[in-house]
């Protein structure tokens, strides 16, 4: 590390496009958007920035409120899950053999390498009514219904395709199918690094697997685990195409919101209001997790 | 050793990891109370025969007993042994009284007896008063102590050790060669150390099995390894040593003779009970071997007094040498070409300077100093 | 598995080997793999309703091909992907090498900002995109390629940030002993950075690359805010699609995309690993 008042041309060439770019095609239209959300339209393209807080306060009507509470709710469910889901299959890459752990890797990585769209598109295909899921649940309920005979019950009737599509269940069900990679890897990073002598170690001292997974691993691997949350909340908290696409009329998330106060409702400055709050909530969880961070580096 | 059933019994134990079996067929009795090493180079299989006693790995073949009973079903968690690691892995996110406590908290100890065993730890270990501190405030030797505590609250049979010097500095090893020795000998545990350092070894141990590629190549005290190699890997793994291959050309029960085209013919006073005319290699450590200018041999004869004349006598000239304080090596050309090293204590401030470069040398040794060796 | 050498029995560690690991890991793959299978299998089924399946058939893949205004989508959404990876590389190097080489003032602020476009939720930065593009009055009758400008500048706001932690990552295994060598024996600041610095670089840039490529082709929302009647994407044109119907010909256009993405992939992993291999040998 040199100081740039050394090598001040140098510095220059290589800092000034990067910089640049960024002020110009980044800080500068966010700057605009923030400055937007103090405003009130005037007319169908005109806004004034009249510095009013009108636009936050709308924000906090019950009906957005409730909806920024449901999208947290959403989002924070989506984390849980792929945590849970996650934490086993981290754990199963940490201690494959040298011949699957890279295999297991890309398995876990394809898909999010793969396009977004295709990926809900393809959950359509599968949660629609007349989709692989109801069809294959109706096969063997035609199947297999019999069997409910042997336990003395009366056999089912014609099978009932089930509404898995534009609902609840399926916005959560596409975010866990979308935002699993992004918990797996951390958390794999995490468990990785991890010493595997402090789990023998405790294996040694005489505990089990589930309290060595407990007392040593969750608390050493927590950088991780908090990192492997946050980067599953924070694109779930603002997603917009899977409640967009697999939701019904009550899963409209935060995102969905701001996209109608700019390409429908032509309302701007709430729009860029509701923008602002959620990239608070964005930021406020990445300072908390900066914050565990550093508590748990100065404790190693 | 009298009549003590063995607290680990190591019965035709093989483990092989796909094609490779880093331990073949191995058969190894360890006593209470005994201080055992494991030496040999790295994948000779000591550390995997080491984990095998934990339960980290599972033999492929064979039984291993502890205390007579047969750890085959038992996980790591319930076998009476404890190990402390090469790393230490002592936990990072708990004061060093929560490490040593770990395993008693595990146990279901009550917090009274907890702390006062964990205090009686720290001071057999020389940390009391270091409860509170972080493994992140320890220095390295500090945080063996805590790892070496953190098994020994436990109470064990046996206490493993996996290389626990190898990451501490030369003078530190030293000191707590010592340490180590001395602590075994006041709780009484058997211990099992596994090391690649000879010195480490025959400081510590009572008895060491010295392993090369899977096989326990010779199981003997410090002195006997060293003094009695049984094969030509151990003489020369343990110590240095000069190797020369010859012929048994003579083998009586009181002397035998090997004639050794690099050496000469080398004499001893002892017998061999090896075929005659085999193939055989003698081994000389370089101490063993008197080093005198030309023609001055006669001041310092007595010491091969036993050697007859033209036998256990060489000539050469000085290629190399390097002084090392306590004392100077030597690099001999012999008159047949072939290189010999010699050691010589530097016993007054000047005796390195009686030798130099391209000397011209005579050397001999005692009839009792060379080692036959048939393999 | 008679005739097979008994198993070797599974050590404490090998928590793979354990049978529960193993279905719950199968279970996974299975959940994540399943349908994107079941899209690539049913793009082959000569039924319009695509349920049943009713024989092996190519023509959704004519149709898809055939059908311009999709192929229009898909050379746009090259196009763009293209262009904002070779603009991210160089942009996403140079910052790199500034923040691990500089002290300067304000140098946290700078880093957070870099760090920002990772972070920012998409649909900010497509509002903020939008906004701009509409304040500054970027023109929006330009002929191909250049009305994919706005496009593409969103496109390399967003993935700049990450060719600069791929290749910041990478630069921080690099011994500044090895640059002092070069200029002790003569070389220049440039020739320095050519010789030494740049070849321990390529890894990262590698990546880089491979990740900006994939996050633009990628990108829906961003686009969905930058794109004009004129200037669709591919995932904006699925999108409208799938508005509408789920078709045979949106499977056989998926399809495609995703075998362009294996292939992608696998190129990326080739070069990476043989170049690790070459960076472990000195």
């Amino acid at each position: 590390m040199e100081s740039w008042k050394n090598h001040k041309a140098l510095f220059a060439a290589i800092a000034t496009a990067p910089l640049t770019w960024l002020i110009l095609f980044f800080l500068l239209p966010l700057g605009i958007v923030w400055l937007y959300s103090f405003g009130t339209n005037q007319g169908l393209t005109q806004i004034d920035i009249s510095g009013t807080f009108a636009n936050y306060a709308r924000a906090l009507e019950p009906l957005y409120l409730g909806i920024l509470w449901k999208s947290v709710l959403v989002a924070g469910a989506t984390t849980i899950i792929c945590l849970v889901v996650g934490f086993p299959v981290a754990l199963a890459i940490v201690f494959a053999s040298d011949k699957w752990k890279p295999w297991l890797l890309l398995g876990i990585m394809l898909p999010f390498w793969t396009n977004l769209l295709i990926r809900t598109y393809a959950l359509m295909a599968v949660l629609r009514t007349e989709g692989y899921a109801n069809q294959t649940i109706g096969w063997l309920h035609d199947k297999f219904g019999w069997l409910m005979t042997l336990v003395g019950l009366p056999p089912p009737g014609a099978y009932e395709p089930m509404h898995l599509l534009y609902n609840n269940f399926a916005v959560i069900f596409g975010l866990v199918y979308v935002h699993l990679p992004f918990m797996v890897l951390p958390l794999y990073a995490a468990l990785d690094k991890l010493d595997k002598s402090l789990i023998e170690a405790s294996l040694d001292l005489g505990a089990g697997h589930l309290r060595t997974l407990l007392m040593i691993v969750a608390p050493l691997a927590a950088p991780g685990i908090i990192s492997g949350i946050i980067i599953t909340f924070v694109p779930a908290l603002g997603a917009y195409l899977t409640p967009d696409l697999l939701g019904g009329p009550d899963s409209q998330m935060i995102a969905n919101v701001i996209e109608r106060q700019f390409k429908r409702a032509n309302d701007w400055p709430f729009g860029a209001a509701l923008s602002f709050i959620l990239m608070y909530a964005t930021f406020i969880a990445i300072a908390f997790q900066a914050m565990k961070a550093r508590q748990a580096e100065a404790r190693q | 050793m009298e009549d003590k059933q063995p607290i680990i019994s190591i019965r035709n134990v093989s483990k092989r990891f796909g094609q490779v079996a880093a331990v073949d067929n191995v058969s190894l009795n360890i006593m209470p109370g005994e201080f055992f090493v494991l030496l040999g180079p790295s994948g000779c299989g000591k550390t995997t025969l080491l984990r095998m006693i934990a339960g980290f790995e599972i033999p492929t073949e064979g039984q291993i007993l502890i205390d007579g009973q047969d750890m085959a079903k038992v996980p790591p968690n319930k076998r009476p042994v404890n190990m402390v690691f090469q790393s230490y892995a002592v936990f990072p996110h708990m004061s060093v009284a929560d490490n040593v406590g770990y395993g008693l908290k595990i146990a279901g100890v009550g917090k009274a007896e907890r702390e006062s065993r964990v205090a009686e730890a720290l001071e057999l270990v020389k940390l009391d008063g270091f409860g509170t501190r972080k493994p992140n405030q320890l220095s390295g030797g500090q945080r063996q102590r805590v790892a070496l505590a953190r098994s020994l609250v436990m109470r064990p049979k046996v206490l493993l050790l996996d290389e626990p010097l190898s990451a501490l500095d030369a003078k530190l090893r030293a000191q707590m060669q010592f340490e180590l020795a001395d602590l075994q000998d006041h709780v009484g545990i058997t211990f099992i150390t596994v090391t690649h350092d000879q010195d480490e070894a025959l400081s510590m141990a009572g008895r060491i099995a010295v392993m090369n590629k899977g096989d326990i190549a010779q199981l003997a005290t410090p002195s006997d390894l060293y003094e009695f190699p049984a094969n030509r890997f151990v003489a020369d793994f343990v110590g240095s040593v000069n190797l020369f291959e010859g012929r048994l050309t003579l083998d009586e029960p009181d002397r035998a003779a090997v004639d050794c085209p690099g050496l000469g013919k080398v004499y001893l006073n002892h017998g061999v009970t090896g075929p005659h005319g085999a193939d055989v290699w003698v081994a000389i450590r370089p101490e063993k071997i008197y080093l005198h200018v030309p023609g001055a041999g006669k001041a310092i004869r007595g010491a091969a007094e036993d050697a007859p004349e033209g036998h256990n006598f060489a000539r050469g000239q000085i290629k190399g040498m390097s002084y090392l304080g306590d004392i100077t090596l030597y690099d001999i050309r012999l008159e047949t070409g072939a290189m010999l090293r010699v050691s010589r204590p530097n016993l007054s401030r000047r005796d390195q300077e009686d030798f130099t470069w391209d000397d011209r040398v005579s050397m001999h040794w005692r009839a009792d100093s060379a080692v036959v060796l048939l393999n | 598995m008679i005739g097979l050498p008994k198993r070797t029995p599974i050590a404490p560690l090998e928590y793979t080997r354990r049978l529960w690991m193993r279905g719950w890991v199968g279970l996974v793959l299975f959940f994540l793999y399943a349908p994107l299978i079941t899209l690539i299998a049913f793009s082959f089924n000569d039924s319009r309703r695509n349920i049943v399946w009713r024989g092996f058939t190519f023509k959704y893949y004519e149709k898809a091909l055939n059908n311009d205004s999709l192929m229009e989508a898909l050379v746009n959404s090259i196009t763009i992907a293209a262009l904002a990876t070779a603009v991210s590389v160089v942009l996403g190097a140079l910052a790199a090498v500034m923040l691990w080489r500089f002290r300067f003032p304000m140098k946290a602020a700078a880093e957070g900002a870099m760090a920002l476009p990772i972070v920012v939720p998409e649909i900010c930065m497509g509002v903020a995109m939008l906004v701009f593009f509409a304040k500054i009055g970027f023109p929006t009758d330009l002929p191909w390629p250049l009305n994919l400008g706005a496009i593409t500048i969103a496109h390399i706001t967003f993935c700049f940030p990450f060719v600069t932690m791929v290749v910041r990552s990478r630069l921080a295994s690099f011994n500044r002993e090895e640059e002092e060598a070069a200029k002790d024996l003569g070389a220049n600041e440039w020739q320095a950075f050519r010789d030494v610095l740049l070849p321990h670089m390529k890894p990262g840039l590698v990546a880089g690359a491979l990740l900006a490529f994939t996050l633009s082709l990628d990108d829906f929302v961003i686009t969905f805010f930058t794109s004009g009647p004129n200037t669709v994407t591919f995932p904006v044109k699925v999108y409208s699609m799938v508005r509408f119907s789920v078709t045979p010909e949106v499977n056989a256009a998926s399809a495609m995309v995703i075998a362009l993405t294996v292939i992608l992939t696998t190129i990326t992993l080739k070069m990476q690993s043989r170049m690790g291999t070459i960076a472990q040998g000195h």
